[in-house]
């Protein structure tokens, strides 16, 4: 029995690993939005949601025309990550930059306008598709070379799927890092999330900037959208919740506001949930399943912020932002 | 020194401020201030703590919208325009409190300093001159600013500011909390910067030295200039002697 779970470990870990690729994409753009606004986006969620289906309407038009599935894959996570890019550009144009420039100071209006904006989304996406397709139940379709196995050490087995999912995922954070630490655009987000009336002495546009982390987070957020669909395969409007909550999660866990906290806390948020809802199954007998995985995350939560209330990577003091 | 000031007083103000109101909430900071600063002047704006010498500076660099009043640079109004656009038109500030980017390299404070110039040959002349000015900045320039003493902070502050190749180099309380050695050198890197031709409004509490630094000297008592006029005259007026200079 014992020897039997220590063979399933290193699948176990590399599950959790691909699930918190997932988690940290979409924990970035909590993070980063975070970071220039001390806002907690709730409707980030949805701008997954939403790359999701845009993924699926990808394969439901260029499937036909497209043989290759990585190139319909790399479609589907381009356009995905324009679609979600221009509507967390457009949530924060329309809905929290008026709420800015009235200057209100209570932080619970912006944060219950984004809730608004939750639900708006979930219920428009549903209307959209229901006209559109006249369901709003949607699969992302299975395709023979992408769910090939591959035989790893250690007993570990990983599908073409996966190792896509991987590498675009690693491959946007890399990214990502590289523009936040390298680029003009990278000094001015930090710059804003630091000290935004300074930044502004500097000749930085704050709501330009606002505007761009808004636009990047959003894009890797709909990437995570259709790597959550490839993954998982089956997708609706209301998808977005539980990952959202539990990117939201990793975000904190990491440190909020810390962009590496974010990719650290997606990773080993998705891990350890993994680890959680299979070993728990076995060392309890079956008595708790893997459907307490969910609650298994947020113990998890609940325990670092215990000990480590600034997250992994959080700096001790209050950090200004 | 007075043919001099004779030729500045008859050129036109890079900066007029005309009967400026403002204020934060309830507060009436600023009761109709006036003042001018001419193209190559270090005025210096002395008043005791809460006289409103900050708010002066945040109106023109518009962090702070005035209520009423007129702003020209150059002749152009920009009172009401927002920050980033004050900047653009050639105005840096190193604002109250030195407000270093505490996450940012020296290096990398500096580059921002320079967020508008696009030629990165321009920048790193620019960041040449800086280093030249303060040394100290150069070996710390991968340190991260917030690490820094706060002599350097306020040396990195100005460095940033210097950066924009500002017309109007606006500054807060340059001297605040630093050591009487590093005041000393301080002004005279503002001498410096002065003689190079740079046009400074300085905020001061150091009014013994910012008055025989500046040419011209404005004294702001709870939101309005009480006294203005060169700076040796304001230096020798009785009441200016007695409230900022400790003397008789």
């Amino acid at each position: 029995m014992s020897n039997a779970l220590i063979t399933l470990l290193p699948s176990v870990v590399l599950e959790g690993l691909l699930l918190g690729c997932v988690y940290a994409m979409i924990a970035l753009g909590y993070t980063m939005v975070y970071g220039v606004l001390g806002l907690i986006n709730f409707a980030h969620a949805e701008v997954f949601m939403v790359g999701a289906v845009a993924g699926v309407e990808v394969y439901r038009y260029l499937g036909p025309l497209v043989d290759n599935p990585y190139v319909l894959a790399l479609a589907a996570v381009i356009i995905a990550a324009g679609v979600s890019g221009a509507l967390a550009m457009a949530i924060e144009r329309l809905a929290y930059r008026p709420i800015r420039r009235h200057g209100s100071s209570n932080r619970l209006v912006p944060l219950i306008t984004a809730i608004g904006v939750s639900f708006f989304l979930q219920d428009l996406v549903r209307l959209i598709e229901g006209l559109w397709h006249g369901e709003f139940y949607m699969n992302y379709p299975a395709s023979d070379p992408m769910e090939y196995l591959h035989e790893l050490p250690f007993g570990m087995t990983i599908q073409n799927k996966s190792i896509l999912v991987m590498v675009v995922a690693v491959s946007m954070m890399v990214g990502l890092d590289r523009l936040v630490r390298r680029t003009r655009l990278g000094r001015a987000i930090r710059a804003v999330a630091q000290d935004l009336p300074t930044a502004s002495l500097m000749g930085i546009d704050p709501d330009r900037v606002i505007s761009r982390t808004f636009l990047i987070g959003g894009a890797l957020g709909g990437v995570a959208g259709v790597l959550f669909g490839l993954l998982y395969s089956q997708i609706n409007p209301f998808v977005g919740f539980v990952p959202g909550v539990k990117a939201f999660t990793a975000a904190v866990l990491g440190g909020i506001g810390n962009i590496h906290g974010a990719m650290l806390g997606g990773l080993v948020l998705g891990t350890l949930e993994t680890l959680g809802g299979t070993y728990l199954f076995f060392l309890t007998d079956g008595a708790i399943g893997n459907e307490y995985k969910d609650v298994f995350a947020f113990v998890i939560l609940v325990l670092l912020l215990l000990f480590r209330p600034q997250g992994l990577l959080g700096r001790a003091q209050g950090e200004k932002v | 020194m007075s043919a001099l000031s004779q030729a500045a007083s008859n050129e036109a103000p890079l900066l007029e401020l005309r009967e400026v109101h403002a204020g934060y909430g309830h507060i009436h900071a600023l009761k109709g201030v006036s003042l001018d600063v001419r193209p190559g002047e270090i005025v210096t704006l002395i008043g005791s703590n809460g006289a409103g010498k900050s708010t002066v500076l945040r109106c023109i660099s518009g962090l702070l919208a005035p209520r009423s009043g007129v702003i020209r640079l150059r002749g152009m109004e920009i009172q009401g325009r927002q920050a980033h656009e004050v900047a653009a038109l050639g105005i840096g500030h190193a604002p109250e409190g030195r407000r270093i980017f505490p996450k940012l390299t020296v290096d990398e404070n500096l580059d921002i300093g320079a967020y508008l110039e696009r030629d990165p040959a321009v920048i790193a002349a620019r960041k040449q001159e800086v280093f030249m000015l303060f040394p100290r900045l150069a070996e710390r320039r991968r340190q991260d600013g917030g690490t820094l003493s706060g002599g350097e902070q306020q040396m990195l502050a100005i460095g940033r500011a210097l950066m924009q190749n500002p017309a109007l180099l606006l500054l807060d309380e340059p001297t605040l909390g630093l050591a009487p050695v590093l005041v000393d050198t301080l002004f005279d890197t503002l001498k410096l910067l002065h003689a190079a031709g740079k046009t400074i409004l300085l905020v001061e509490q150091n009014a013994w030295h910012a008055l025989r630094l500046a040419q011209r000297a404005y004294v702001l008592e709870t939101g309005r200039i009480t006294h203005q006029g060169s700076a040796a005259v304001i230096a020798d007026t009785p009441d200016v002697k007695r409230a900022y200079l400790g003397g008789d």
